[in-house]
């Protein structure tokens, strides 16, 4: 026979629902600040890729081989734990008196991701024909104007959906965060659990509001998709 | 306006132009043809240095190509270029993609590179078509969009790279019209076709290249009469009579 006395109230309302609701809150502020961070860093980091200067290439690539190939959790750790301690003891204390944690967890999601993305955007950018740069330059525009106004928002268009993949993962990874102390949703549902022992509700209330999180980027990108970006397609 | 002196360019170790020189004078309709692979894309395409040049010296509206110092981006503005594919932005409605470099690079306002724009739409017989994307246009409303693309930036010289050469040939006087009516406006044009009418009606000199050379330089009723090189006979032959 089951012992377990499952109690859902727990999560539904109360003071442990409000627990809840306020590591969401941490979620999507730190998911939605590192997303818009991640994509713009991505870019640039992008249009360095694509840069006839040598050593600008060389300095992106080897920033995406870097953060792309080692674990997210170190990171994390890094920033957190280790970059502190190169900075002087003034920005040291008032990095304490902030919620360094958070700010933290935005740096290594922020760079972490927009690895993925340059990359992402950078494949995007290579299927474009190279006569819209050249119709673009022939225009008048330079590099970074022509990159900036044509084929940027060519390539971005049609990177829309590996993009939706990394905001998603982001928004997944940003349960990591718990590991540093930033109370967001994870680090709240193990709250919960270890003051009620009631585990299957506090991870059966997260995974779901994860799943809604992650539902409702791949719908608003789609939306925005559909109604800014390929406007020709909707019809 | 436009003058190449003495100029080289090499792709590897291919020879794709061998001592060019020509001036084109303000106002002059001067048509590039040739066998393909001859040079003519090249040659026009230095002329807005989409190709750049290895020895020689241009000069473009009294702007040295060579020099370190020429705004390149600057002198791109004033010229106008027409591809062979269009290259319209398709991200962009017809409307914005003639409004884009007058608001970005002239910092024309708004409302009045539309107006401009749909002046030039109206001049182009497409004034209903403001509100379409390129790829809902056939390939010869496409070309004159990008026509009308290049004159908002008021050019002082436009280049035409085979501009009808993709078209199907019933699209192909609806564009060659629109060039024409340009040419007796006194716009400076250097059109590479093998639109041989349009060469004989509009241009003011035919200028006829083989293998990077430029063979022959002659006003059309002299070249298409009495062409002087061989290879421009030989040309011409095949041309006009391409069976045979």
């Amino acid at each position: 026979m089951l012992k377990y006395h499952f109690d859902w109230s727990i999560v539904t309302s109360g003071k442990y629902f409000d627990w809840l609701v306020s590591g969401l809150k941490i979620t999507l502020e730190l998911s939605s600040v590192s997303i818009v961070l991640a994509f713009l860093l991505g870019l640039l980091i992008a249009v360095m890729r694509m840069s006839h200067i040598k050593p600008i290439r060389f300095i992106a690539s080897a920033y995406l081989e870097f953060f792309r190939n080692t674990p997210l959790l170190v990171q994390i750790f890094f920033w957190y734990f280790g970059s502190y301690k190169i900075l002087p003891t003034a920005v040291n204390d008032w990095l304490n008196s902030t919620n360094f944690e958070f700010a933290a967890a935005v740096i290594a999601l922020t760079i972490y991701t927009s690895a993925f993305i340059a990359e992402d955007i950078r494949s995007g950018i290579l299927s474009i024909p190279k006569e819209q740069m050249e119709a673009a330059r022939s225009a008048g525009f330079s590099f970074l104007r022509s990159m900036q106004y044509i084929i940027l928002p060519q390539a971005v268009r049609i990177t829309v959906p590996p993009l939706v993949n990394q905001f998603l993962n982001l928004a997944k990874n940003s349960s990591l965060a718990m590991t540093i102390g930033v109370m967001e949703l994870t680090y709240q549902a193990r709250q919960v659990e270890s003051y009620t022992f009631k585990g299957f509700e506090a991870f059966t209330a997260a995974t779901l509001v994860y799943l809604v999180i992650s539902v409702s980027i791949t719908w608003a990108v789609h939306v925005y998709d559909r109604r800014v970006l390929n406007p020709q397609k909707a019809g | 306006m436009i003058e190449f002196n003495g100029v080289h360019k090499w792709f590897k170790k291919l020879h794709v132009l061998n001592d060019i020189n020509l001036h084109v004078k303000p106002g002059e309709v001067v048509v590039v043809c040739g066998p393909s692979g001859s040079g003519k894309s090249t040659l026009i395409r230095t002329i807005n240095q989409l190709e750049p040049i290895n020895e020689g010296t241009l000069l473009v509206d009294g702007m040295n190509l060579s020099d370190k110092k020429t705004d390149i981006n600057k002198l791109r503005a004033e010229i106008g270029f027409v591809f062979q594919q269009f290259n319209l932005y398709p991200h962009l409605s017809v409307l914005s993609n003639i409004t884009l470099a007058p608001i970005k690079i002239r910092n024309t306002p708004k409302a009045q590179a539309q107006q401009q724009a749909m002046a030039l739409l109206e001049r182009v017989g497409l004034a209903e078509k403001r509100d379409a994307y390129p790829t809902q246009l056939s390939g010869g409303q496409q070309q004159r969009v990008a026509i009308a693309r290049a004159l908002a930036m008021k050019p002082r010289i436009m280049l035409f790279d085979e501009p009808t050469s993709a078209l199907d040939p019933e699209m192909i006087g609806e564009v060659l019209d629109v060039m024409q009516k340009l040419a007796k406006s006194g716009m400076t044009m250097v059109v590479v076709t093998h639109e041989m009418g349009f060469a004989r009606e509009v241009a003011h000199r035919v200028v006829f290249m083989d293998q990077g050379q430029i063979l022959e330089v002659a006003p059309p009723e002299q070249f298409f009469l009495h062409p002087q090189h061989e290879r421009a006979q030989q040309f011409l032959k095949q041309l006009l009579s391409p069976m045979h």
